[in-house]
């Protein structure tokens, strides 16, 4: 149909495009996971698993892993609590406002992830919007520390952040449920509770579990909200990255950590998209 | 055609010896301006099989919708029996749905989705499963039984969605042009198939289409719905040999209009006249193809003849339709035997009582 010149013209590109940014970056940092740091500060070209095996033996590197799985794992359960009744909500329910709520879902993803972070700080902190509240009708005397500098803080700013994440392959699901199949639902005897049980729920699963993913794996990978709102005990695996490229300079033990990173995330997508192929069906 | 009239027509109702299922008081509907149904009462007997027939746009569908619970009728009541069935929900009405696209559950399998109504309804699992078995044997569908409705064809998923439905004796069974997806072989197998059905099952089925050859084949009765209102109410037989309007004559088979005017018992009509008991003034007949034909010669009391020439001649097989001109912009369709050798100038000729006297339709939308 297309000539072969043509089709190289045309898939050139992209492939230069993944070579360059994407596929010599990974293989030079699968490169550096091998290497190792000189006492001089200089990175040694010689090969070995020493990196792997530090992060193997020193709990630090585990419990931040943890503990970042910990913040994602919430962060991705209250993304779904809250996309979800909204979703199922607009798209079964909001007649003719549901095009202007869902505009106002999506509107939040323009305004900066650094902005929407900083918001939190104002209001978090303490002589934040909150704490300034709270103090004056007299709830608290003393503002609330663990409102700043926690992972409660990390946790609430990604569910703010990620939660349209979540809502959007949810409501793009929920809105492929042919309604039909719930009237015959109803059809057959089933309440609206059963029906929303036995049908439209199992039929959104692929939404629920792409969603799911999107919030889980954003999140592990966040870096700014631990560094801006997360204080000492709100630390995640990639402000340890950062730090390693930056300030500690040992690229290669960073690297070594970026690569478990991936193939943790690359695992995890890959179930996921075996699940949402399960449940399927059109 | 106004209520006063349609309640004199015995049709309306079903036959005396069977007790009424459903009762349709005086249903409306409206979507904002667009008025779909006005005041249609219609009663549905037990185990009968009522055909609710009307082109696109009709509001057949919608009729059908309102019956099942799915759409609110703007007035008009709904009644079975002693209850009043318009204000329940729809999974609490004893009537079950074969939707046009089947609507299987895709996720379930053909044996879950035929369990679904007695799983909701919370039925011991045993008595589940046999009538499942049951349901999905009458539907030669056992085979099937744990294939998911993607893996199964057209005509099989009709089945299995006619299982789902009956498997929970339903006291009516509503079809909404359930044979409309599948191709003409098929289709023609499962109006045979689903008429036997409903004569073993007892069940009464109210069935929606546009096909007025399918709703002859299958109906006990055939109510015509006509820009959102019932047009003729009766049997095959008499809708289509005693039309009331002439949309109905049209609308069903073949039919020639012939407009006249009775004057002092006789009509005439362009070149022909025959004596005829109607009071004076104009006139509307339907005349079917079948009942016009080619003059044998020999004259006979009550016929009325009429010569013209054939403009054209459509071969139907065993039977073929001829027009023929017969002057005064009157040109007639007859059928007649297949033929291959016609003369351009052929005399017609039709009993006087084949002519039947209809209304003139009242001009909709």
């Amino acid at each position: 149909m297309f000539s072969r010149a043509y089709k190289t013209v045309v898939t050139a590109p992209p492939l230069i495009w993944v070579t360059v940014f994407l596929l010599i970056p990974y293989l030079l940092m699968f490169c550096y996971s091998f290497w190792s740091v000189s006492p001089t500060q200089t990175i040694v070209h010689s090969w070995n698993f020493d990196n792997y095996k530090e992060l193997l033996q020193k709990g630090v590197y585990w419990q931040t892993l943890l503990r970042s799985m910990g913040i994602a794992a919430r962060v991705m359960l209250f993304s779904l609590v809250l996309a979800y009744p909204l979703a199922y909500f607009l798209s079964f329910y909001a007649g003719a406002r549901k095009d202007l709520l869902y505009q106002l879902v999506i509107i939040p993803l323009w305004v900066s992830y650094l902005v929407r972070a900083y918001a939190w700080k104002t209001i978090l902190g303490s002589d934040g919007v909150l704490n300034t509240l709270l103090q004056y009708v007299h709830l608290t005397k003393h503002p609330l520390e663990f409102l700043l500098y926690s992972p409660f803080a990390v946790v609430l700013t990604l569910t703010h952040i990620y939660t349209p994440f979540a809502f959007l392959p949810i409501y793009a699901a929920l809105e492929h449920v042919p309604r039909n199949l719930v009237e015959a639902s109803h059809d057959l005897g089933a309440t609206p509770a059963q029906t929303f049980w036995k049908i439209i729920f199992p039929l959104s699963i692929p939404g629920v579990v792409a969603g799911a993913t999107f919030a889980f794996v954003l999140s592990l990978g966040d870096f700014l909200a631990p560094l801006l709102l997360g204080g000492p005990s709100g630390i995640m695996i990639s402000n340890i990255v950062v730090s390693l490229f930056g300030a500690a300079y040992n690229w290669p033990l960073g690297a070594a950590i970026s690569l478990g990173m991936l193939v943790l995330v690359v695992s995890l997508l890959f179930f996921s998209e075996r699940i949402e192929k399960k449940w399927s069906f059109s | 055609m106004s209520a006063t009239t349609r309640a004199h027509n015995p049709a309306e109702h079903p036959s005396s010896d069977k007790s009424i299922l459903l009762s349709i008081r005086n249903v409306a509907k409206t979507f904002g301006r667009n008025v779909v149904l006005r005041d249609i009462s219609l009663e549905i007997a037990e185990g009968e099989f009522l055909t609710i027939l009307g082109e696109s746009g009709s509001g057949k569908t919608t009729l059908l919708r309102i019956i099942a619970g799915f759409e609110h009728a703007t007035s008009g009541e709904l009644w079975m029996g002693a209850e009043r069935l318009d204000q329940q929900p729809p999974y609490r009405r004893k009537v079950n749905t074969v939707f046009q696209h089947y609507a299987l559950f895709p996720h379930l399998t053909v044996e879950e989705n035929v369990a679904y109504g007695l799983r909701v309804a919370k039925r011991p699992e045993a008595e589940i499963t046999q009538r499942v078995a049951e349901a999905l044997d009458k539907v030669k569908m056992t085979s099937h039984a744990k294939a998911k409705p993607s893996q199964i064809s057209g005509g099989q998923q009709q089945r299995v969605a006619l299982a789902r439905a009956l498997v929970n004796r339903p006291k009516m069974l509503l079809l909404d042009e359930p044979l409309s997806a599948l191709d003409a072989n098929l289709r023609r197998q499962m109006q045979v198939e689903l008429k036997a059905l409903q004569r073993e099952v007892g069940i009464a089925f109210v069935f929606v289409t546009h096909d007025q050859e399918e709703a002859m084949v299958m109906s006990d009765r055939i109510a015509l719905l006509r820009s959102g209102e019932l047009e003729q109410v009766a049997t095959p037989r008499e809708i289509y040999g005693r039309p009331a309007t002439a949309y109905v004559a049209q609308f069903i088979g073949h039919t020639n209009l012939l407009s006249g005017e009775v004057r002092g018992g006789v009509v005439r009509c362009g070149n022909l006249s025959w004596a005829i008991t109607l009071p004076d003034g104009p006139v509307l007949f339907s005349l079917r193809p079948e009942h016009l034909h080619l003059s044998s010669g020999a004259e006979s009391p009550g016929t009325v003849r009429v010569r013209g020439c054939v403009v054209h001649q459509a071969f139907h097989g065993a039977t073929e339709l001829i027009r023929v001109d017969c002057g005064a912009g009157m040109i007639l369709t007859a059928r007649t035997a297949s033929e291959s050798r016609l003369q351009q100038d052929v005399e017609l000729q039709f009993r006087a009582e084949d002519a039947v006297p209809v209304k003139q339709s009242a001009e909709r939308r």
